[in-house]
């Protein structure tokens, strides 16, 4: 296995990933939980990086940390009761153990083929290089992903406004009628 | 990557390469990084002395010439203040804030090119990492809020997220208008793009428009209801003293300058100016717009009263959302178009290469987008004064009424 940069940096941002979901899961107070979440998704904005994405890179950060994690915030800092759970161990512990057991099982799944075998480790992270543009073309072209970037673009105007409805105030629509 | 300069020495030295290159990268990341922090020194003092001149007073002027010292007088001040955390608030959150804000605001400068060749990094993505960094600063702000502790500091965390996030739409779509000129994300593109015509008068509508929601962005006045320091006891930085506060602080302020240097490379032609061509020269053009348009922020701020959170709102979402996206639609119809007649200059691929066309060639093509740009405003313009004029009338005519119910003398 060789020790170049791309390595190290594919460790460091692993790492970093790995540990903010660890955070995530087991931190008591929910803010601090949300902050380590957001230390994992910088991580894995780090990969993306190796993979030569580095557009969906930045938009993991502008819309992941910059606009999801920031709703996760409101909602957390508008329910205060649950930023400091005192239960240790709470009454899920069948579905704990058989999440563990799923883990477990995919683990083995994944590192059990590449085994002892020293050339699967020498495929860069990447080895299809492509650029912005490229992802462009192919997201707009009319072979390419465009009617389903369309329809994802309606289902998220649908959901805009199902919040919109949702939200509104109830005593508005009253006195309007 | 080639191994020139100071990594040059060091492998002739007799290090190894890898470590020799290492270290100069670590050397050209430590002068990237020291740009930003020792133009704040200055620019907290501009600052000082042109809002003290708009308010016909003299501002600093005891400690050194001209009162240039008073930022290095401010520094041991606040360095050498105690360092208190508040008692339940919450500790690694609190004192983290601080710095996630001002290195969201350092970090930016890593794609500022200040000449063709000089840049932190070329990053094909430069544009939208900018946006990406900027929103740091949104989390650092929410987190300085929550981890004070204090109801004060929380609620002006709300509207500051409120308001940062909303703005962010704005900023993106009047960014996309250069990104849809030069072709490319990279901020060295956008700026060799300008070599014939700057972008400001090829869009001097999403000039404005980034304008204003960078000011949004950083808290400037008119929209200064971040630390509205009559309102809410400062805010998010209630809790916040010594060095601490001194971050934030130094942060705000050199988050407008890179505000004003990111508007002059992606509107004002970067390194470009039309008569002196060289790269330091360039350089220098790049600072002299860039401190134009800090000098009009600070100007604006200056002048300006502050607005509501309300009024902040409608005016984003009435007014800047659908006028910069009917501008980046208009936009891109009219490149289109224009594609087809060839009024834009072209590479051998066929896609759009404006870092091609002289000045003459662009000509109409600029002509063309600024009067689409003038003919989008000038009914919105014609409408805003007509309410606006309603507006007043009405509030004449009661207060008129009111005055004539009351009876005179009681």
């Amino acid at each position: 296995m060789q020790f170049d940069f791309s390595t190290i940096a594919f460790f460091i941002f692993s790492l970093i990933a790995i540990s903010g979901a660890l955070g995530v899961a087991t931190n008591r107070n929910l803010f601090r939980g949300i902050i380590w979440l957001i230390v994992s998704l910088f991580g894995v904005a780090g990969l993306f990086v190796l993979l030569s994405a580095p557009f969906l890179a930045a938009v993991q950060i502008l819309v992941y940390i910059g606009a999801i994690a920031i709703l996760f915030t409101f909602a957390v800092m508008l329910t205060r009761s649950l930023t400091r759970l005192t239960d240790r161990f709470n009454r899920l512990w069948p579905s704990a153990i058989v999440s563990g057991l799923f883990f477990v099982l995919l683990v083995v799944g994944v590192i059990w083929p590449v085994w002892g075998s020293t050339n699967a480790y020498d495929v860069p992270a990447s080895d299809v290089v492509r650029t912005t543009v490229d992802l462009g073309v192919v997201l707009l072209a009319g072979e390419g992903f465009v009617l389903p970037f369309e329809v994802a673009s309606l289902l998220l105007t649908a959901a805009m406004i199902g919040a919109i409805v949702i939200a509104r105030d109830a005593d508005e629509e009253e006195e309007r009628q | 990557m080639a191994c020139t300069g100071l990594c040059d020495l060091l492998v002739q030295g007799g290090m190894d390469a890898g470590l020799a290159q290492f270290i100069s990268l670590f050397f050209g990341v430590v002068l990237v990084a020291t740009v930003p922090l020792l133009t704040v020194i200055l620019l907290i003092w501009v600052e000082r002395k042109i809002a003290a001149r708009i308010q016909d007073r003299i501002g600093p002027n005891r400690v050194g010439p001209l009162g240039l010292l008073q930022t290095f007088a401010d520094l041991m001040k606040l360095l050498i203040k105690e360092d208190i955390t508040p008692a339940a608030a919450d500790r690694l959150l609190y004192n983290a804030a601080p710095i996630v804000s001002f290195a969201s605001v350092v970090l930016i400068w890593a794609v500022v090119p200040f000449t063709p060749y000089h840049y932190g990094v070329d990053l094909e993505i430069g544009a939208l990492y900018f946006v990406a960094v900027a929103s740091f600063g949104t989390l650092a702000i929410m987190t300085a809020g929550w981890a004070s502790n204090n109801k004060y500091a929380l609620l002006g965390a709300f509207r500051v997220v409120a308001l940062l996030v909303s703005y962010e739409i704005p900023l993106v779509f009047a960014l996309l208008v250069p990104v849809l000129l030069a072709g490319s994300m990279s901020l060295v593109d956008i700026g060799y793009a300008q070599a014939g015509m700057w972008f400001v008068f090829m869009a001097p509508l999403a000039m404005v428009l980034f304008f204003i929601s960078s000011q949004a962005e950083t808290g400037r006045a008119p929209f200064d209801l971040i630390e509205a320091e009559s309102e809410l006891v400062a805010g998010f930085n209630i809790e916040y003293s010594g060095m601490k506060f001194g971050m934030f602080f130094a942060a705000e302020f050199l988050h407008v300058f890179t505000n004003a240097v990111l508007l002059a490379v992606l509107f004002m032609g970067a390194w470009f100016f039309p008569l002196w061509q060289e790269p330091l020269i360039g350089f220098f053009w790049l600072g002299v717009k860039a401190s134009l348009l800090y000098f009009i922020s600070l100007w604006l701020r200056n002048t300006v009263p502050r607005l509501r959170i309300d009024q902040v709102m409608s005016f984003n979402w009435f007014f800047l959302v659908p006028v910069s996206i009917l501008n980046l639609l208009v936009t891109a119809l009219l490149v289109m178009v224009m594609k087809e007649i060839g009024w834009v200059p072209l590479d051998v691929a066929g896609n759009m290469a404006l870092q091609l066309g002289t000045t003459l060639e662009l000509l109409p093509m600029t002509v063309v987008l600024f009067a689409s740009n003038v003919l989008i405003m000038l009914p919105i313009f014609n409408r805003l004064r007509r309410i606006g004029r309603e507006q007043r009338e009405a509030a004449e005519v009661r207060s008129r009424q009111r005055l004539a119910l009351t009876p005179a003398g009681d």
